[in-house]
């Protein structure tokens, strides 16, 4: 009996120590040189430890649940074959890699990362270089990529990829990464509910932030600097934009926001500097724009049609040559209790609030949308003319487009 | 020449028109600064200021000059002088009082207010550039308008007329032309247009360097071209000069021909 139990414990013992992760070492003068290997040797839950040096190793497929962590950075060279890293399996955790040289291919999206139906992953402390995808997420579910870093050198849309890619996918979580010099900064086609937090986006070729098809996304926090477009929210709903600051996409083309096709979205708190136009809007619905900054900016706002029942309430529109720019007289929008830089009305029962309704579109932005080459008259003593008189009678922006209730003061929130 | 400079110069130092224009600017200056306490959209305000004002101020007050000190200029023409340097020496002493009062006036302000601290001192300077330039282009066109004309009525009735042309009336024609020809590239058009005018020139150029440029760069390849690098700033410069120039050579062709 006594016996008995005692081989019962050691043969739980034995269990255990069996289940228990072990640890793989790879480095260059180890027993194991090469991640590959260490995957093929390695056990479910096991821990695999890179040591600094360079692998020159790509198709890497990581198909069991595996950590795998890189000390000291260790760099891993594609050799521009291919695809570097795979993932298959749920439960991975990939981090502290500097991967270099993904093959380029206009066939194939190869990525240093690639995410696979897989679920529960970790994707962290990277840095990507000379890329072609950086982190490619295919129908995959609750992971979450934080603080890379991902650095491209991009020069023309058609042979370059996005940095962080999320096709089909749900509930990722984007956190602290800073992407530079791709296609797209992050790209998100078919994906809901997820949550891009606290990242920098800046000079990329096309957009900072691309949304296509995708419902339900929260974004705050995040910088979007000098790209082709800060923000691009096309085809989607229920999209949440909380505090992020659009500055500097300044050029020919360039916006702060492009939103097209998108329904229901809130948009509060965001800050736009600088921009040729800050936010672009084309047929959406229903949104409510609430305590946004606009300083600086070219148009501040460029309402391009089909554009139904949305609120702008509580922003400041601070010096911008244009606050908006109607291309028709048709209006549907509300805009009340802005702080509007260029309002000139007064307040004599000193509540905070003017007693003379606001006209935020002019005579001369809706001529400038006819013919773009008038903008050379801009802030002529002629055109101010026209501008005070269209003021006191609109005939060509639409009358009932004001402002009730501009604000005196700036707004503080 | 330079002796009828000084004496003109000083004759207007001493005249209450230059005060005034002088303390003018000077309330301009502090009145915007301390109420706005915003340095670069003061530069906005001051430039539709200068863009309108400084063109006026001196034609009418070029032409005023040119009839009041007919006397003494006839007086000189007795003189053994050439003809060129005593109505030159008038002009320079008028343009130069004239922009004397605008750089003193608007700069004692801004620089109190701590210009040299700020990142706006190279629009600012550009702002005082132009008004200078202005201030001898349309000093010069007075002075044309004046030796043209001996009825004092006439004269400044031209000279109005030429500042409201100018200043207004060039730019609702400008922008009826591009509007009516919509269908077509305007952009070499609407260049030419600029160029033509003084006043048009140089707010495109003060603008250039305050927010025209990237809302121009969406217009097209030319506008971008010209106004996305220096070569924009170059050439306004360039056809700034020229219309000084061209003027102050009428006014010696004038002066040597003219019967008085």
């Amino acid at each position: 009996m006594k016996k008995g139990f005692i081989s019962l414990i050691i043969i739980f013992c034995a269990s255990v120590l069996n289940i228990k992760a072990e640890t793989i070492e790879v480095c260059t003068t180890c027993k194991i040189t090469s991640i590959k290997e260490a995957i093929a040797i390695a056990k479910d839950f096991d821990t695999i430890i890179v040591k600094k040096g360079t692998y020159y190793e790509y198709d890497i497929v990581i198909d069991k649940p595996l950590t795998i962590i890189g000390e000291n950075y260790p760099v891993i060279d594609g050799k521009l074959k291919g695809e570097i890293i795979t993932i298959h399996s749920d439960n991975v955790t990939v981090g502290g890699f500097h991967i270099i040289n993904v093959g380029i291919s206009y066939t194939e999206d190869y990525a240093a990362i690639r995410i696979v139906k897989s679920k529960n992953f970790i994707i962290q402390n990277l840095k990507l270089e000379k890329l072609f995808f950086g982190i490619y997420l295919e129908k995959a579910k609750e992971g979450k990529i934080l603080n890379n870093t991902i650095i491209g050198d991009a020069k023309q849309e058609y042979n370059s990829g996005n940095g962080i890619q999320l096709w089909y996918s749900k509930n990722i979580e984007i956190e602290g990464n800073y992407v530079q010099g791709v296609r797209d900064g992050i790209y998100l086609e078919f994906s809901d509910f997820c949550n891009i937090t606290n990242n920098i986006s800046k000079g990329n070729i096309r957009y900072g932030l691309h949304f296509m098809f995708s419902n339900n996304d929260v974004y705050k926090g995040n910088t979007f600097e000098n790209n082709g477009a800060g923000v691009a929210v096309m085809f989607s709903k229920k999209i949440k934009m909380y505090n992020n600051t659009f500055k500097e996409n300044w050029g020919s083309a360039s916006y702060g926001l492009l939103l097209k096709e998108i329904n229901d979205a809130e948009i509060i708190g965001n800050t736009f500097e600088k921009n040729t136009i800050g936010i672009n809007i084309e047929g959406t619905n229903r949104i409510n724009y609430k305590n946004n900054d606009f300083i600086r900016n070219g148009w501040a706002i460029k309402v391009r049609g089909a554009c139904y029942a949305n609120i702008f309430s509580g922003n400041n529109f601070l010096y911008n040559s244009f606050d908006l720019s109607y291309n028709s007289k048709m209006n549907d929008n509300v805009f009340d209790g802005n702080y509007w830089s260029n309002y000139a009305g007064y307040d004599l029962d000193k509540d905070g609030i003017g007693d003379v309704p606001y006209r935020p579109v002019k005579l001369f932005s809706y001529i400038v949308n006819r013919t773009p080459e008038t903008i050379i008259l801009l802030r002529s003593l002629f055109i101010d003319i026209i501008d005070f008189s269209e003021k006191v009678s609109p005939v060509f922006t639409p009358d009932d487009l004001l402002d009730n209730n501009p604000s005196i003061k700036k707004i503080e929130w | 020449m330079l002796k009828i400079l000084k004496y003109s110069f000083y004759d207007l130092m001493r005249s209450r028109w230059s005060y005034v224009y002088f303390v003018f600017y000077l309330l301009l200056g502090v009145v915007l600064l301390f109420l706005n306490n915003n340095l670069s959209k003061a530069v906005i305000t001051l430039m539709n200021v200068i863009i309108v004002l400084v063109p006026l101020i001196g034609t009418i007050f070029g032409v005023m000059y040119y009839y009041n000190s007919k006397e003494f200029t006839e007086l000189l023409l007795a003189q053994p002088l050439k003809r060129s340097s005593i109505f030159l020496g008038q002009y320079l002493g008028v343009a130069l009082s004239l922009s004397m009062s605008l750089i003193l006036g608007l700069g004692i302000p801004f620089v109190f207010y701590g210009l040299f601290r700020s990142n706006d001192i190279w629009d600012f300077s550009l702002l005082l550039i132009t008004g200078t330039f202005l201030t001898f282009i349309f000093t010069a066109l007075a002075f044309n308008i004046a030796l043209s004309n001996e009825n004092r009525i006439k004269g400044f009735g031209y000279a109005i007329l030429l500042w409201l042309f100018l200043a207004v009336i060039y730019d609702g024609l400008f922008l009826m032309s591009l509007i009516l020809f919509e269908d077509y590239p305007l952009d070499k058009l609407s260049l030419f247009g600029t160029m033509l005018n003084p006043i048009d020139l140089s707010r495109t150029l003060i603008l250039l360097k305050l927010d025209i440029s990237a809302l121009l760069g969406y217009t097209g390849a030319v506008f971008k071209k010209f106004f996305g690098t220096n070569f924009g700033l170059i050439v306004s410069i360039i056809m700034l000069s020229v219309w000084v120039v061209l003027p102050v050579l009428r006014i010696v062709y004038k002066s040597n021909r003219k019967d008085f």
